[in-house]
């Protein structure tokens, strides 16, 4: 089969409509967001670069080769990109590549093609980014940072997306959490070994061919910052809140019913309207102990994000 | 526009093929919007559904089954949604007892599963429908019209012009590796080498297939350098919608407004 689907691109109809909305809306930040960087910042050579590199990443998704049993393992490229091209131009490249796929192929919904763009692009892109970059810092920019950076930001991406699926499945009330989050998150940790194999060949390839291609994706580093600390937010996000959701029985549904959360997810948008000031803060109590803990752990980004600033410049005297 | 296996637009000659993209892209995503926020078990409304979606189909004289057989694709999917008649309360249907274990199907739970397995089935052969009846660049000039930012409109147009040359590229990898590659007679065997280093290799030839891409991107670059490309994506505007096409897409947004309503009504 020339074209796989692959278990991370969610139909419609999985996920609920208010989920889809507030996913479409995130997305829609994101990418105009990137929008405007990469028009800033980066030239307007870079278009026909970014489409064509999309083109590259969908057919690259056909270079497949066997595991076992008639599967095959192939590229899903959200790394790939990330380090090729930088994180602003790589969120606009898999925007491109899941649109496609949604609305050409049929891979994915188009309800749910802001799930899928956050999922494959932001959450993909940003922990790539993460990852890869701490690990070069890591290795002080020696050969090794660039092959295990790209071979664990490329199974980093791929596991974490998958975790953020599940979640969103669970947060819906189409799969539970206890299920589906083993479920999807044992399977992605053995793609994402496919794929970080491939990362790091193509990494190995380019490294030997074209050595100056892989530190073209630093030419933008203004803003980066924030992009490091959006990757470390939903790895340790996703990391804390998976385990915590699937170890209790039916930990998030349970949690959602508990706040009401449940039932304005399943119902549609107009009917929380007049009963709920925000969706999913109508606890006071509640709104306060997600807000304390996405404050402490975006500090703790900044904090991180700031010293490893500093240690870049000191290391670069 | 280059003709592609990949490609799944279908020429045919009928209304739904001639009718405007701006029109198509609308009306589909307002049906999708519809079955999504249409209630679990509204069973009535999901026959209407299904009956606008089929009669679309057929108009469009692509033929049902092309659209079923191409929907089966988001079936593997429903496995998420499997576990749903056992760990939602309701209704005991049955039990099975697994060890020590005891699982109880309710009702609620299993039209839960048939709900989402059915609004996922509409969804995607609308999705079918309008991607076989409309050519990419008129889904473009439509995404545009509906307020897709210029530069990702553009990027989705050049990655199609693109995509079937880098796909025909990736083929010429993957025939060059299968012509260097041996073979044992019988079709059982084993492929060569570890895992790994099969996952490696590919990744290799990713890596050409993208050296490649970064080449011809420069090629492009240049030559549209030449033809005065100065940063700005320019197309023509689109002409206004006709009289009559504006009178379906009202029709077709009262017609899923209403059934929407009723379904919200009755089963909400």
């Amino acid at each position: 089969m020339l074209y796989a689907p692959q278990p991370m691109h969610i139909p419609d109809g999985f996920l609920s409509t208010l989920v889809s909305i507030v996913l479409w809306v995130l997305s829609a930040v994101s990418v105009a967001y990137a929008l405007r960087r990469v028009s800033q910042d980066l030239g307007e050579r870079q278009v026909p670069l970014m489409g064509v590199l999309a083109a590259a990443i969908f057919a690259g998704q056909m270079l497949n080769f066997t595991v076992a049993g008639g599967t095959s393992g192939h590229l899903m490229g959200a790394a790939l990109a990330t380090i090729l091209l930088g994180p602003w131009a790589a969120l606009i490249v898999m925007t491109t590549v899941v649109g496609i796929q949604a609305v050409i192929f049929q891979d994915g919904g188009l309800l749910a093609l802001g799930a899928n763009i956050f999922n494959m692009g932001v959450i993909g892109v940003a922990v790539s980014h993460f990852v890869y970059t701490s690990i070069q810092k890591l290795a002080r920019s020696a050969k090794w940072g660039i092959f295990v950076g790209g071979f664990v930001a490329a199974w980093m991406s791929i596991v974490v997306s998958a975790l953020a699926v599940a979640l969103q499945l669970a947060l819906s009330g189409t799969s539970p959490a206890n299920i589906a989050v083993p479920a999807m998150g044992g399977i992605h940790m053995l793609i994402g070994l496919g794929e970080g194999l491939i990362t790091l060949g193509a990494l190995a390839f380019l490294y030997a061919a074209r050595r100056d291609l892989l530190h073209s994706g630093e030419a933008a580093p203004k803003g980066n910052v924030a992009v490091w600390v959006g990757g470390l937010v939903f790895a340790l996000l996703l990391a804390v809140l998976s385990p915590l959701a699937s170890a209790h029985p039916d930990g998030l549904e349970w949690v959602a019913e508990q706040k009401g959360f449940l039932d304005a997810a399943q119902e549609p948008l107009y009917h929380i309207i007049p009963d709920y000031v925000f969706p999913g803060i109508s606890n006071e109590a509640l709104a306060t102990i997600v807000a304390g803990l996405l404050g402490t752990l975006m500090v703790f980004g900044v904090a991180l994000g700031v010293a490893y600033l500093r240690r870049e410049r000191t290391a670069g005297r | 526009m280059h003709l592609h296996f990949l490609d799944p637009y279908q020429p045919r000659l009928s209304l739904v093929h001639a009718a405007d993209a701006r029109l198509k892209l609308a009306l589909t995503l307002a049906f999708i919007l519809t079955t999504s926020l249409t209630p679990f078990g509204a069973w009535p409304i999901y026959i209407f559904l299904l009956a606008l979606i089929l009669a679309v189909e057929i108009l469009s004289s692509l033929g049902v089954g092309y659209v079923l057989k191409r929907s089966l694709l988001a079936l593997p999917f429903v496995l998420a949604a499997l576990p749903l008649p056992f760990t939602v309360e309701g209704h005991e249907l049955f039990s099975v007892s697994l060890g020590g274990w005891t699982l109880t199907a309710s009702a609620e739970g299993l039209t839960r599963l048939v709900s989402v397995a059915l609004k996922s089935w509409f969804s995607v052969q609308a999705a079918i429908v309008l991607a076989a009846s409309t050519q990419f660049p008129d889904l473009l000039a439509g995404m545009r019209a509906l307020g897709v930012p210029r530069l990702l409109v553009a990027m989705f147009g050049l990655t199609w012009r693109y995509l079937f040359v880098l796909v025909d590229e990736a083929l010429r990898l993957m025939r060059a590796r299968a012509a260097r590659s041996g073979t044992a007679a019988g079709r059982n065997t084993r492929s060569g080498g570890s895992v790994v280093w099969r996952a490696r290799l590919t990744g290799g030839m990713v890596g050409n297939l993208f050296l490649r891409a970064f080449e011809r991107a420069d090629r492009i670059y240049v030559a549209m350098l030449s033809r005065g490309y100065d940063g700005e994506v320019r197309t023509l505007p689109s002409p206004p919608m006709s009289k009559s096409q504006r009178l379906v897409l009202g029709m077709g947004l009262f017609s899923l407004v209403l059934l929407l309503l009723l379904g919200l009504l009755f089963w909400g």
